[in-house]
């Protein structure tokens, strides 16, 4: 029988070593981040990471929400691919601060050549050519063509050898579907890596999810970890917790 | 110095740029108040680079401990309200409808935006790193570029300059300048000046405008 759940986000990462390519469902704030996850290893204390994830970690809707910042404070992390540092200058976030003390390497990517970078290692596709970048510092040392008179950019599919993704609703075979905004990156992420390991906060009988709906298929998918109640993270809303530094409203 | 127009006025003349059934992206600042002016009798569909279309007004404070979803958020990280209709999709799907060309119209801020249509708003000067985010991909992208920003920076110095001295976000891109004192549109022969706020003549725009505007023979003052 294929059951992909495991009891605990402990031993879900137990086996990543030290340079892992990890990629981390992530927008902004905490709605789609896989945050049981990233705590967990940090706990299990991988380092040299190269961390692929739409931040840096430290931005969002709480700025001292302990997302994959913590990755970073701990020093775990060599390299990071992202589109985005931190909201302010006058708050770098900790990833911005050891960028530029140079003891971690960035590679800044647009958000959409981010996403089809990550797509296109999924699917089998090496490189692709887009219009975004050409003319901007992006463009510096890649391979220009032309399609129908306008200029592109090569750009080359990122593999990675785990995906942490946030689900909401997974069965043992490992089909997701996702809640509203969570969706994001999660799904590429998913069908990218070699080990994908999903969070979820439900995880229910074989034939329970409608196959129309499935959104990320379980053969994308590894283990699976059912988020426990835990009052100290509230998932659903606790506004003393999320307001804290909320510039949102 | 004369008075300039505040910024929901500026998001008003913007929100007059919009039609009817029009797939639009707000960028964060200036842009996000445009969802506050919609005139009457258009329907906008909104976009946002974290996977959803069709969604509704942000959550006012008032409204926060009933409606807010961690889960339903826009790029600016604002909680936002479910509308009938609406869909969620992946960001590879998401930033295929802004490559692919099916975003009517984006409005964004802006760092410096130059006689050509040159935008940057990616990276401050002095910073060293910036966040690049969705909005280069919006600004090479979406068939329409609106620009909103104040005429001069907190330091007086003009923004619509002749060439950007910071990092482009894209090169000629912006189509339609709205600032606290003008609309300007970006031709193909350089700058034109349609649109004046009140009480300010063109020599006085003129003023605080690096490149040489041309004046349109319809110039009017600036209607909401």
């Amino acid at each position: 029988m294929i059951n992909k759940v495991m009891e605990t986000f402990e031993e879900a990462v137990a086996d990543i070593t030290d340079g892992a390519v990890i990629m981390i469902g992530n927008f902004a704030g905490p709605g789609g981040l896989p945050y049981y996850l990233i705590h967990a290893l940090k706990k299990q204390g991988a380092r040299n990471l190269t961390i692929v994830a739409n931040t840096a970690g430290g931005t969002g809707l709480t700025l001292d929400f302990d997302d994959h910042k913590i990755l970073f404070e701990s020093k775990q992390v060599r390299k990071v691919i992202t589109t985005y540092l931190s909201p302010s200058p006058t708050r770098p976030s900790p990833a911005e601060k050891q960028i530029a003390a140079g003891e971690v390497e960035l590679e800044l990517v647009p958000q959409g050549t981010l996403a089809e970078r990550i797509r296109c290692g999924a699917v089998g596709v090496p490189a692709f050519y887009t219009p975004t970048g050409f003319g901007t510092v992006i463009a510096e040392g890649k391979e220009v063509r032309y399609f129908d008179g306008r200029p592109h950019l090569l750009e080359h599919a990122i593999k990675a050898d785990y995906a942490f993704v946030r689900a909401y609703k997974s069965d043992r075979m490992g089909n997701l579907v996702y809640r509203g905004t969570m969706r994001q990156f999660n799904p590429i992420m998913a069908m990218n890596a070699r080990v994908t390991i999903a969070e979820v906060d439900e995880i229910v009988e074989i034939g329970e999810i409608d196959p129309e709906v499935v959104v990320t298929p379980g053969i994308f998918v590894n283990r699976i970890v059912r988020i426990e109640e835990d009052p100290g993270f509230p998932r659903h809303l606790d506004r003393s917790f999320w307001i804290r530094d909320s510039e949102a409203i | 110095m004369k008075e300039r127009l505040p910024r929901e006025v500026i998001a008003m003349r913007i929100a007059r740029e919009l039609f009817d059934g029009a797939v639009v992206n707000l960028g964060i600042g200036i842009p996000t108040m445009v969802c506050n002016f919609i005139p009457e009798g258009i329907t906008v569909i909104y976009h946002t680079e974290n996977g959803a279309l069709g969604f509704g007004p942000v959550v006012t404070a008032e409204e926060f401990e009933e409606r807010a979803d961690i889960d339903l958020i826009n790029a600016g990280g604002q909680f936002v309200t479910p509308l009938p209709g609406m869909c969620f999709f992946h960001h590879a799907d998401s930033f295929g409808m802004i490559r692919g060309g099916h975003i009517d119209t984006t409005i964004l801020g802006v760092i410096q935006v130059s006689e050509k249509g040159d935008l940057a708003n990616w990276m401050t000067p002095g910073r060293g790193v910036g966040n690049i985010g969705g909005g280069m991909d919006l600004a090479f992208n979406a068939k329409r570029v609106i620009a909103a920003t104040e005429h001069i920076t907190k330091g007086g110095k003009p923004k619509i300059v002749k060439q950007c001295s910071v990092p482009l976000t894209a090169p000629r891109c912006v189509d339609l300048i709205v600032t606290d004192v003008a609309v300007i549109e970006v031709g193909k022969e350089g700058l034109v000046l349609r649109e004046f706020a009140p009480g300010w003549t063109v020599e006085e725009i003129q003023s605080i405008t690096e490149p040489k505007l041309m004046v349109a023979d319809d110039l009017k003052e600036i209607e909401l």
